[in-house]
C-alpha cells in the first residue's frame, strides 16, 4: 500500500523586486529611516489648516459654480495670450530645433558641430520653464513676449533631442541609396532622411504644442503673461469663483488639444 | 505615379497637382495663423523694453557674478525640505494613483460604465493642472509650508503614475491571469499573484521617473509659498539679489542633474 508522502518543503513566494536579502534589508531599512526623518521635518499648523478649510469649501463651491462673467475680459485676454503664445513659440521652437536637431545627430554632423548642438540641447533641458521665464521677464519686461521666448527656448531642448534621436535611428539603407546616386549633403538630408523622420517630427511638434499650452498656464505666475497671470490675480483677490472658471477653461483646452493632437498624430503615422 | 510633361519630356513629380496644392494651402494657413497670433500676442508689448534687452542682460550678468557663495550655508535646510517635498509627494501620489489606475484599467475595473469614467476624469484633471498651480491653490487653502508642497506634488503625480500604470495593467499577459484563476483563486488573489508581479517593475520604474520630475518641480514650488528652496528664490528675487539667485540656480541645477542620474541608474537596474 502506498501512502502519499507530504513534502516537508513549502513553496515560498520569491520577493518581487530585489532578490538579494541583505541588499533588500539595507534599501528598505534606509528608506524607512529616511521616511521617519522626513516626516518629522514637516511642521503642520493645524489651526491654520482648520481655518483654511472654510476657504477650501469656498474654493470647491467656486469650482462647482464658476463665474465666467465678472472678469470675462481678463479671462479672455489671458486665454488669447496663452493660445497665441503657444502657437508662435511652438512654430519658432520647431524652426530653431530642426537645424540644431540635425546638428546633434551623430550620423549627419561632424564632431565639433555635434558637440555644440548637444550642449545647446543639454542647456535648454536642464533649466525648467519657470526659471527661464524669470530671467526672460527680467530681460524683456513683463508680458507674453517673455513667455514666447521662454517656451521657444524650452521647445528646442525637447524637439531637437528627440529629432536627433529619430535621425540616428533611421534606416541607413535609404540614405546610402541616395548617397550612391552622387547626391550632395543637402540632397541626402532632403531625400534620404527627411521622409523617414517627418511623421515623427510632426507627431512630436503636436505633442510639444500640447506641453507648451500647459506651461503657458504656469509661467504667468512669474509675470510672463497668459492665463496663469489671470489665475494668479484671481487667487490674490480671493475670487475663487473666477479662479474656478479659469481652471475649468485650462482643463478643457488641455483635454481638447490632447484629443486633437492624438487624432492628428494617429492620422499622420 | 504623378508625372508632368516639360518640353515633351516626362518629369517625375513627388505629388499630384491637387495634393501639391493642398500641401501648399496647409502651409499657407499655418504661416498666416502664426503671423496673426504673433501680432495679436504683441499688441501690448512695449518694444522699448525689448530693445534694451541686451543691456539688461549685460547688467544682469554683472550683478549676478560672482555668485555669493556664503549664501550656500542658508540653502542646505531648504534643499533638504525640497528633497522631502519631492519624495513624500511622490510616495503619497503613487499611493493614491494605484487604486485609481486599477479602477481605470479596462481589465480590472469593477464597472466599465460607471467607475472607469470617474477614474479617467481624476487622471485627466490631475494631469492638466501643473503642480505649481496645485500649489497656488493649496497654499491658499491650507496655508504656506511644506505640507502644501507635498500635497501639490502628490496631486500632480496621481495623473502621471495613474495613466502609465493603467496602460501597463491593460497590456499584461492575459494567460497568467487565466492560469491563476484556474486554480480557484479569488479576485484579490488573482490581482496579487497574476497582475501585480507583471506590472511591478514598470510601476517601480515610473515611480522613480516621476520622483525625478518631482525634484525638478519641487525646486520652484516655493515661488508661491509651498516650501523648499523656491522660498529662498522668491525672497532673493524680491530683493533683486542676483548674486544669491546665481547660487540658488547652481544648487538647483546640481540637484536636478544628480536626481536625473540616480533615477536613470535605478531604472536601469530595475528594468
Amino acid at each position: 500500500m502506498t501512502s502519499t508522502t507530504v513534502s516537508p518543503r513549502r513553496w515560498k513566494r520569491p520577493p518581487l523586486l530585489i532578490q538579494d536579502p541583505t541588499l533588500r534589508l539595507v534599501i528598505y531599512g534606509g528608506f524607512a529611516v529616511y521616511l521617519v526623518l522626513a516626516v518629522a521635518s514637516i511642521e503642520v499648523n493645524w489651526t491654520r489648516i482648520f481655518e483654511g478649510l472654510e476657504r477650501g469649501v469656498r474654493f470647491i463651491q467656486g469650482f462647482l459654480v464658476p463665474d465666467f462673467l465678472t472678469r470675462a475680459r481678463d479671462i479672455q485676454q489671458g486665454i488669447i495670450e496663452s493660445l497665441t503664445m503657444t502657437l508662435t513659440s511652438t512654430v519658432a521652437g520647431i524652426i530653431l530645433s530642426v537645424p540644431i536637431g540635425i546638428g546633434a545627430a551623430r550620423n549627419l554632423a561632424p564632431a565639433p558641430v555635434h558637440a555644440i548642438c548637444r550642449s545647446i540641447v543639454a542647456l535648454s533641458r536642464s533649466f525648467q520653464e519657470i526659471i527661464v521665464a524669470i530671467l526672460c521677464v527680467a530681460m524683456f519686461g513683463f508680458g507674453p513676449l517673455a513667455g514666447f521666448i521662454t517656451l521657444s527656448f524650452a521647445t528646442i531642448g525637447f524637439l531637437a533631442k528627440l529629432l536627433a534621436e529619430a535621425i540616428e535611428d533611421i534606416d541607413e539603407g535609404q540614405a546610402e541609396a541616395i548617397r550612391s546616386t552622387g547626391a550632395g549633403w543637402w540632397q541626402i538630408v532632403n531625400y534620404g532622411i527627411q521622409p523617414q523622420v517627418m511623421p515623427r517630427l510632426i507627431g512630436l511638434s503636436l505633442y510639444r504644442l500640447d506641453i507648451n499650452f500647459r506651461e503657458s498656464a504656469v509661467i504667468g505666475i512669474v509675470g510672463a503673461g497668459g492665463i496663469g497671470a489671470t489665475l494668479n490675480t484671481a487667487m490674490d483677490r480671493y475670487e475663487y469663483d473666477t479662479a474656478g472658471a479659469v481652471l475649468i477653461i485650462i482643463i478643457l483646452v488641455v483635454m481638447a488639444t490632447e484629443y486633437a493632437s492624438g487624432h492628428v498624430r494617429k492620422w499622420v503615422q | 505615379m504623378p508625372v508632368s510633361t516639360l518640353n515633351g519630356q516626362p518629369v517625375w513629380r513627388h505629388r499630384t497637382t491637387t495634393r501639391q496644392m493642398a500641401v501648399w494651402a496647409g502651409w499657407f494657413a499655418l504661416v498666416a495663423l502664426t503671423v496673426f497670433c504673433w501680432q495679436e500676442m504683441n499688441r501690448n508689448t512695449m518694444w522699448v523694453f525689448v530693445e534694451d534687452a541686451p543691456q539688461q542682460a549685460a547688467d544682469l550678468i554683472t550683478r549676478a557674478l560672482p555668485p555669493r557663495w556664503s549664501y550656500l550655508d542658508r540653502l542646505w535646510l531648504p534643499l533638504w525640505d525640497t528633497l522631502n517635498i519631492a519624495t513624500l509627494g511622490t510616495l503619497l501620489g503613487t499611493l493614491m494613483a494605484v487604486p485609481v489606475a486599477f479602477l481605470a484599467a479596462r481589465n480590472t475595473t469593477p464597472s466599465a460604465a460607471l467607475v472607469r469614467p470617474i477614474a479617467l476624469l481624476i487622471i485627466v484633471a490631475s494631469r492638466s493642472i501643473n503642480s505649481l498651480i496645485w500649489a497656488l491653490l493649496l497654499v491658499a487653502i491650507i496655508g504656506p509650508g511644506l505640507l502644501a508642497g507635498i500635497i501639490a506634488i502628490a496631486f500632480r503625480s496621481i495623473g502621471f503614475v495613474g495613466k502609465l500604470l493603467y496602460e501597463a495593467i491593460e497590456e499584461i499577459d492575459h494567460r497568467q491571469v487565466e492560469a491563476i484563476s484556474a486554480t480557484g483563486a479569488s479576485r484579490m488573489q488573482v490581482m496579487d499573484y497574476a497582475v501585480i508581479p507583471q506590472v511591478l517593475p514598470a510601476f517601480a520604474g515610473m515611480t522613480v521617473f516621476r520622483w525625478d520630475i518631482n525634484i525638478r518641480e519641487s525646486t520652484i514650488l516655493g515661488l508661491v509659498g509651498a516650501g523648499g528652496i523656491g522660498v529662498q528664490l522668491e525672497s532673493s528675487l524680491a530683493r533683486l539679489a542676483w548674486a544669491e539667485i546665481t547660487v540658488i540656480f547652481i544648487v538647483v541645477l546640481a540637484t536636478v542633474v544628480a536626481s536625473e542620474w540616480v533615477s536613470a541608474k535605478v531604472r536601469k537596474t530595475i528594468i
